[in-house]
């Protein structure tokens, strides 16, 4: 790591320390958006993290911009940084005017419809689970073949998520979209490529929300008496919380590999890899997590459930681990058995682009 | 929480030029050997076949070339291993002295040791096995009994060695001991000594594995002797040196890879239309090992970059052999064990094989409760 990716980590744990103690982050699970917070990550230049300066940005290397998405994984994030850089990104890539303010972005579903009438396009119907639609300044749609940015005033909030949980919303489109409005992919860009750049964006923030968990747990259990001592000094606490800390190394070593994989053209297997073992370390290790607190942290007020009920959801987005081992089992056994072990190592090696 | 992160993986296109060596040697040598028989794994032993590898340089691949090596990096060692295990090559009469026996000489032996030991092994023709558990000193390795009392021109060393692998078949062992102290002493008074197993006075007894193997051994130790010469490192030294080894022993590819001939097996067993369901425990699979793999290579480059990756090696282990032991379960819930269907005959006998086997891979190395212990205690909980 060098200075200014240093600096800009220092910069972003500061800015979520002052700005988003845990009342901030349980106010906005009840719905309410910490503006204050929100300008000063704005004002710090984050939601362009993704950008390279000609775009914008400030040219960092993906990999320094993505632990900025691990950081908001560890804090639980009561603001979406990081479906803003995301939607971002993708405006950048297909040419569309970048926008202030929180933004999120929405993978076409099966009860959307979209048909071309010239040069414009009507987009009807609904979407399900947009996280943090009824909080963003806009929004874009990436279908199978386009990408549109749909003004905030045509986006009709159906329905939110229950209190608690992450802001998520079904939300009711009826739009005829102008050429202005609309971008057709770029290159290998595809509604695929976007999948899985939300899938590496939940990757990393597993492994940083279970990272802190392991903390709370490993602080909780050293903290908790019971039968005259620390219920952490019982082996059989011990042996299950260091279960969990493997889990969640095994999802940060899920993290990096899918980390490594961002970009225009995604190496899908290896999304797939660290998106499915991340959300199998989120499910064993949340589990952990709360059976070390006991009923404490089965408690709206005790805030466990800020990072575990965060996990049962990113688990889900974006492909879970039943849709992404699915994908990679067909590419695991199209070769036949005796190219497994190639295709394992292939998905695992990144080589460097110079050939030295 | 940096104990629980793994730097990226080195990647290069030497080794991946290498990997393809390696493929071509093995796909040759092992072209003969059915599945029921690569399923071994590194329990595999064929001397024959340890020669050639050594031919091939490697055998000792990142030792100096004064003593037989071959300097070349860390992580080409780590593609030649993983290859091999990936294989099921029969590794077993090399394996023990590449990975700790010769590292372990190269960082603590005495000039004359290395000199003598380390070109026969990068050669293929030393073998060692590794004295460390005892009758009552298993995961309590710091109860070790076995004594090797100091006398004028050497060390006169009685005692009970159990589980040594290969013992058998190996020329040396690296004896793990007491020179002075008891047990109420603990890790104090432990010394390491390398002992040829010719040594009068040295009684090798096989013990056989539940499904009929040879491959442990309890070796008897009554008044041997050795000389002064056979220290390695420092008297007294013995449980750092040991712990050294450790980072070597519990992180490489062999501590998740045990069962890969299984899995390989498998994906042939499902055949060209593996149903929805195969396909996501297929693609599981897949991903654990993927991650392990990242992991395993993590340590490999922590090693070379001197940094201590006691833990992260731990956390390998431990995943590792969960994951190990999980391929029988997750193949015998896809394919009918018991099926007398002629394609599915050498499926069932890996299927078999290695749920034989599967227990071992919890135990050997650090048992899985010590291996979480060990997680805790990095983790600030003991």
């Amino acid at each position: 790591m060098n200075s200014m990716d240093d600096m800009l980590t220092d910069t972003t744990l500061r800015l979520f320390d002052t700005e988003f103690p845990d009342e901030v982050v349980r106010s906005s699970r009840a719905g309410q958006f910490p503006q204050q917070g929100w300008t000063a990550l704005e004002e710090a230049g984050l939601p362009l993290g993704l950008l390279s300066e000609a775009e914008g940005g400030f040219g960092l290397a993906t990999i320094d911009a993505l632990a900025l998405v691990r950081i908001c994984g560890a804090h639980a994030s009561p603001v979406p940084l990081v479906e803003t850089m995301v939607t971002n990104w993708l405006r950048a890539r297909v040419g569309l005017p970048l926008i202030p303010g929180p933004a999120t972005f929405a993978l076409l579903g099966p009860s959307l419809v979209t048909e071309a009438r010239g040069r414009d396009r009507v987009v009807r119907g609904e979407l399900h689970n947009v996280p943090w639609a009824e909080h963003s300044a806009s929004l874009v749609v990436v279908g199978r073949d386009f990408v549109v940015e749909v003004p905030r005033q045509e986006i009709r909030i159906l329905s939110s998520s229950q209190p608690g949980s992450l802001p998520r919303n079904t939300i009711g489109l009826d739009i005829t979209l102008s050429g202005d409005h609309l971008r057709a992919f770029p290159g290998s860009l595809d509604l695929d490529t976007v999948r899985c750049a939300g899938a590496v964006m939940r990757t990393l923030e597993m492994a940083g929300a279970l990272e802190q968990i392991v903390a709370m747990t490993v602080a909780y259990a050293g903290d908790r008496i019971q039968f005259g001592r620390p219920i952490g000094k019982q082996q059989a606490v011990q042996q299950q919380i260091a279960v969990l800390a493997s889990q969640a190394a095994a999802a940060n070593a899920a993290a990096t590999l899918a980390a490594g994989a961002f970009g225009d053209s995604y190496h899908m297997e290896a999304v797939a890899v660290g998106k499915s073992r991340a959300g199998e370390a989120a499910s064993v290790g949340a589990a952990i997590a709360h059976q070390v607190h006991g009923a404490i942290g089965f408690t709206r007020d005790y805030r466990l459930h800020f990072f575990t009920r965060a996990l049962w959801t990113w688990r889900d987005e974006y492909g879970s681990e039943r849709y992404w081992n699915e994908f990679l089992g067909q590419r695991a056994c199209a070769g036949g058995a005796d190219q497994l072990w190639s295709f394992i190592t292939r998905v695992g090696t990144q080589l460097p682009s110079e050939s030295t | 929480m940096n104990q629980l992160r793994f730097p990226s993986p080195p990647a290069s296109v030497a080794a991946e030029r290498l990997r393809s060596e390696v493929r071509e040697f093995l796909a040759n040598s092992l072209k003969d050997v059915p599945a029921r028989i690569r399923a071994k794994s590194w329990n595999g032993f064929d001397a024959e076949f340890t020669r050639k590898v050594a031919e091939r340089g490697w055998i000792g691949m990142t030792w100096p070339r004064r003593y037989g090596g071959h300097e070349r990096t860390a992580l080409e060692r780590y593609t030649v291993l993983e290859e091999m295990l990936a294989a099921g090559a029969p590794v077993a009469a090399h394996w023990i002295a590449d990975r700790q026996t010769g590292p372990l000489l190269l960082k603590y032996g005495t000039e004359a040791q290395k000199q003598a030991i380390l070109p026969r092994i990068a050669a293929g023709e030393a073998y060692a096995c590794i004295g460390m558990s005892e009758p009552g000193s298993g995961s309590d390795l710091a109860a070790v009994r076995t004594r090797a009392e100091p006398v004028a021109d050497g060390f006169l060393i009685n005692g009970t060695k159990l589980w040594t692998t290969y013992a058998h078949r190996a020329q040396h062992m690296i004896l793990f001991c007491r020179t002075s102290g008891s047990t109420q002493d603990r890790q104090a008074g432990t010394s390491q000594l390398l002992v040829d197993l010719s040594t009068p006075g040295i009684h090798i007894n096989p013990v056989i594995d539940l499904q009929g193997e040879h491959h442990f051994n309890e070796v008897v130790f009554d008044n041997v002797h050795v000389g002064l010469g056979a220290l390695v490192g420092e008297m007294g030294n013995g449980w750092q040196q040991v712990i050294s080894e450790l980072g070597y022993e519990r992180s490489g590819p062999e501590r998740f890879l045990s069962s890969m001939v299984l899995l390989i097996e498998l994906v042939r067993a499902l055949g060209d239309n593996p149903s929805p369901a195969a396909c996501i425990a297929v693609g599981r699979l897949s991903s654990h090992v993927i991650v392990l793999r990242q992991m395993s290579l993590g340590v490999a480059r922590m090693l070379e970059s001197g940094e201590d990756p006691a833990m992260q090696a731990t956390l390998v282990k431990d995943l590792g052999a969960v994951f190990e032991q999980e391929i029988s379960e997750v193949a015998r819930s896809l394919i009918d064990a018991d099926s007398d269907l002629p394609a599915l005959t050498e499926f069932c006998r890996v299927l078999h094989y290695t749920t034989m086997v599967a227990p071992s891979f919890s135990l050997r190395g650090g048992t899985r409760e010590i291996l979480r212990g060990i997680i805790a205690r990095g983790i600030g909980l003991r």
